[in-house]
């Protein structure tokens, strides 16, 4: 038995996206990684542009999300996913090329490459989940770690006069004139989550339409990397994440 | 476009090979003295003819990176640099060959360490040979000594690439980048279609299509037994290579009582200073090597074997000394000469230094 027996097909109001496989995930429970897969999965399904899809995977908790979606992939170097993602789109025009990076990075070892292809407004779309920490690397300080904020290279809390501030990438790239939209979204909520889904499709139809760099920042939990559960993880976020980094479009043109 | 005769500089002729080669791509960030290699591609503006993309980077790391990502969607591409930008490149490098990915890197050499000189030099020969990046890896290292050879490399280069799936370099000096010569450029061979590069590049990352799987393209493998057994294809690659792809060329080698072993611009400059030994009755060969890896060891060993000493000619402080010396095996004599910082020596120089170092009277 299987589920199309246990649910008609005609009375399923939901469903596993066709292009995310069946690969267990390696993310811990609770990480917002998992979602936004789902998302990118749903939506480049939804498009039907699978087959013109290549998606180029950072370094970082993500570097495996070549795994989960079923689209052509490009593993990157440290930082480097906006070159590699600016030599695709120029070479496949037609195609819809995106890259999925976490803070440390699009915002610390990758900030040229993102600022100048996104100031050059190559067609792509940049994801980027800001959980203001290295989660693969064991919970060390990212350029978006809050002030206070305890971290493996910051046990005491991330302080000015030793980490300097930090990184609002985000509103620095909706200043270019070569981004057209840049949005900053999160997933820990169903209507996040639909809010989320609109932006990403969004920036997808940009990067087709050609019209310049599309961002979507999601603020996103890293429930190990910051020693809390995952329903802590949520609370917290809301309560100190977004008064950094406000939720709600940065730029739409 | 036919063939056609040009009178150019070097890294001009690189360019002009580029476009004619059919490149689909270039990446580059200005550097001296290689310059005109990004100056001559954007002056022609290929993208207008043969749909070629050129692209100035931020810098030598996003070049770099570009031309991986460009490979792995099974593109024709290529960069150039000199000396600083390449070992900024090196991080990509590595990438490129573990991903075994087609690619043409241009460094035409100046005088280091650090930020050095803008003059000519060698010194690059170990990172080129020898790695560079991180990980056991090799790419196929060209040596130009003429601008002719700039030209033919660039098409060489990447035959060679595609057909082991491995980065590809040509290794210039600035002597060679500078210099105008007599060029015959090739006819224009036409870029691959999208359905060329399916055929051709299975593997590539552009898109999949119903009849197959996703393309991934990474480097990365956390599994160890099989990182081994990548690792092992590797080496497999490069013994193919090393057995099928030596190239060397060799002047006055059926007489000669002594051997010059010097690639590059100055192989060129150590054929006047025999030609003057022949004057007074000596009788030197040379040895050019053209791939610097694959090394030509064997025919090295073999001309080194009926000599009574080599010198190795390098604007460098001794580098390729090694791989002679490893081809010779104490055989017989091998001493170096070279000049540093950018100098490039005179014939007389050489031939003094010959005397000096190797000759027996």
């Amino acid at each position: 038995m299987d589920i199309n027996d246990i649910i008609k097909p005609e009375n399923q109001v939901y469903k596993k996206p066709a292009l995310l496989n069946d690969n267990y995930m390696h993310y811990c429970p609770g990480c917002s990684h998992g979602v936004v897969h789902k998302l990118v999965a749903e939506i480049i399904e939804e498009m039907g542009v699978g087959e013109k899809t290549v998606g180029v995977a950072p370094v970082g908790c993500s570097v495996f999300a070549y795994n989960y979606i079923d689209v052509d992939w490009i593993e990157a170097a440290h930082g480097r996913a906006p070159a590699i993602a600016t030599a695709v789109s120029r070479l496949y025009p037609k195609n819809l090329v995106f890259t999925y990076q976490g803070d440390g990075d699009l915002a610390a070892i990758g900030t040229a490459e993102t600022i100048h292809a996104a100031n050059r407004g190559e067609n792509i779309t940049i994801i980027f989940i800001n959980n203001a920490i290295y989660g693969m690397t064991g919970g060390q300080m990212a350029p978006t770690t809050l002030l206070g904020m305890k971290t493996a290279t910051t046990p005491y809390g991330r302080r000015v006069d030793l980490n300097g501030y930090p990184l609002k990438i985000g509103d620095i790239l909706a200043q270019l004139d070569g981004t057209c939209y840049v949005t900053r979204q999160s997933v820990h909520t169903p209507a996040a989550v639909r809010k989320a889904k609109a932006a990403i499709k969004k920036a997808f139809q940009n990067s087709l339409d050609r019209k310049g760099t599309s961002v979507v920042e999601i603020v996103s939990t890293c429930n190990s990397g910051w020693k809390l559960t995952p329903e802590q993880s949520n609370k917290w976020m809301v309560e100190h994440m977004f008064e950094k980094y406000p939720m709600g479009d940065l730029k739409n043109l | 476009m036919e063939k056609e005769i040009r009178l150019m500089k070097g890294n001009e002729a690189l360019a002009m090979a580029a476009i004619r080669y059919g490149a689909d791509a270039y990446f580059g960030y200005p550097i001296t003295p290689q310059s005109e290699v990004l100056e001559t591609l954007m002056a022609e503006q290929p993208w207008e003819t043969t749909g070629m993309v050129v692209l100035q980077a931020e810098s030598e790391v996003s070049s770099i990176n570009m031309v991986y990502g460009a490979a792995a969607a099974g593109k024709v591409v290529l960069t150039s640099s000199s000396s600083p930008g390449i070992s900024l490149m090196c991080e990509g490098l590595s990438y490129i060959a573990a991903s075994e990915l087609p690619a043409l890197v241009i460094n035409v050499m100046r005088g280091g360490p650090g930020l050095g000189t803008i003059q000519p030099s060698q010194a690059d020969y170990f990172q080129a040979t020898k790695g560079g990046g991180h990980g056991d890896y090799h790419f196929i290292v060209l040596a130009p000594s003429s601008v002719q050879e700039m030209c033919d490399f660039v098409g060489l280069g990447w035959d060679l690439a595609f057909k082991y799936r491995t980065p590809a370099m040509i290794l210039a000096d600035g002597v060679v980048g500078q210099m105008m010569e007599k060029v015959v450029l090739p006819p224009q061979r036409p870029r691959h279609t999208d359905e060329e590069v399916r055929q051709r590049c299975p593997w590539a990352a552009m898109g999949r299509t119903p009849d197959r799987g996703r393309n991934v393209v990474t480097s990365l493998e956390l599994d160890s037994a099989k990182m081994e057994v990548n690792n092992e294809r590797f080496q497999a690659t490069y013994r193919q290579i090393e057995a099928n792809e030596v190239r060397f060329e060799t002047y006055g080698t059926e007489d000669c009582d002594y051997l010059i072993v010097a690639f590059g611009s100055i192989a060129r400059i150590s054929q006047k200073a025999v030609e003057l030994a022949r004057k007074e009755g000596i009788k030197i060969g040379i040895i050019r090597p053209i791939t610097l890896w694959p090394f030509p060891h064997d025919e090295v060993k073999r001309l080194a074997s009926k000599s009574k000493g080599v010198l190795v000619v390098e604007l460098n402080a001794g580098q390729m000394i090694e791989d002679v010396r490893l081809a010779v095996n104490g055989t017989v004599k091998v001493e170096h000469y070279g000049r540093l910082g950018g100098i490039v020596p005179t014939p007389d120089e050489i031939l003094d230094a010959f005397k000096e170092k190797i000759y027996q009277k």
